[in-house]
């Protein structure tokens, strides 16, 4: 690939990605006043949307073999388990991800 | 503006430590088939999203395909058109800011976003501005580094992605937690669709699907949903 190829591969990829996060605004921006099916999406979006997130990032977790989900297991345990007990953000991550990154590298 | 610098920093620090570590692993990877940290730094400014720039990756590796490069993008990148929705009005009113909230809108500053606490003796407008500011400056110092010499890092950093994945329960407790006063339909409706979409379409197709459903259920339940939040908010009044 030479180098004019490779900066239009990357303008591509950049305006296209820019062009997706602006859609919402380019189509439901311009209102002044809000409809009522936006505003209460405003308000149950969030929420639902996180929690899908939450799957996202766990979409590798397959139970086939012991080290595909155990030490997700564990470490979403412990993540949980500290917030509620500490409710501090970077203690509960923190945490976290130190026993995975532990059972990553030293049990599984 | 102080105050609201070092807000900003604080809210941002488990970002940061994602976004370094993934930004790094990019810009190795980058380095590997030729391009130096410049294309790093200049791909990590202007592109701007974790997972498709790892796929860029095998894009620029590979023979100049636009087609290709087009179709990726788009299905690699399309749920980020749900992640305006709730700021539609916000990111307008701030302004100078407006198209630059809207560029930096990843994952992970949209979750941070939602979910934050603003003070009020700090300037809302400000903090917001500097947490996708700051998020995005963590991932173009991560690619810049990662490009330079990650391969000189000796310490095994193997599980350290699971910060992302604990930024986002955390977010998603904080919501439940926070959702008593109205309704946890919402959470448990995307818990439900990720879920089913995942198990039916496996984990690289489902999640275009899953949000689709999960919109489009929450748009069916709007008249309950909308009852319920608001039954509630005044009985906690």
């Amino acid at each position: 690939m030479s180098t004019a190829e490779a900066l239009i591969t990357i303008a591509v990829v950049a305006v296209l990605t820019f062009l997706l996060r602006f859609l919402p605004f380019l189509l439901f921006g311009r209102k002044e006043r809000p409809s009522p099916v936006l505003d209460s999406l405003n308000k149950l979006l969030p929420s639902a949307i996180i929690a899908v997130l939450v799957v996202y990032c766990l979409k590798n977790v397959s139970f086939q073999q012991i080290n595909t989900f155990v030490p997700e297991l564990i470490a979403v345990a412990v993540v949980v388990l500290l917030h509620l007990w500490k409710r501090n953000n970077l203690v509960s991550i923190g945490g976290g991800t130190v026993v995975y990154m532990l059972l990553v590298q030293l049990v599984f | 503006m102080k105050a609201e610098l070092r807000y900003a920093v604080r809210q941002t620090l488990p970002v940061m430590i994602g976004y370094l570590f993934f930004g790094t692993a990019f810009g190795l990877m980058l380095q590997n088939i030729g391009y130096n940290f410049l294309w790093a730094m200049m791909i990590s400014l202007v592109v701007y999203a974790g997972s498709m720039q790892f796929v860029l990756v095998s894009l620029l590796a590979g023979a100049f395909n636009l087609p290709a490069v087009i179709l990726m993008t788009l299905t690699i990148n399309s749920r980020h058109f749900f992640y305006g929705l709730p700021f539609l009005k916000k990111f307008r009113e701030m302004g100078k800011a407006y198209l630059y909230m809207v560029f930096s809108l990843t994952d992970e500053t949209y979750a941070l976003l939602c979910s934050v606490w603003i003070p009020d003796h700090l300037d809302e407008k400000k903090v917001r501005f500097f947490m996708a500011l700051f998020n995005h400056l963590y991932w173009i110092t991560g690619s810049t580094l990662g490009a330079l010499g990650g391969a000189l890092l000796k310490i095994d950093l193997r599980g350290i992605e699971f910060t992302m994945t604990a930024l986002f329960i955390v977010i998603f407790i904080e919501q439940w937690i926070s959702a008593a006063k109205t309704t946890r339909a919402p959470a448990v409706i995307g818990l439900l669709c990720g879920l089913v979409s995942r198990l039916i379409l496996g984990p690289d197709r489902f999640i275009l699907p899953a949000l689709v459903v999960t919109v489009t259920t929450l748009l069916a339940l709007r008249p309950i949903l909308d009852r319920k939040a608001n039954e509630k908010g005044e009985k906690g009044l």
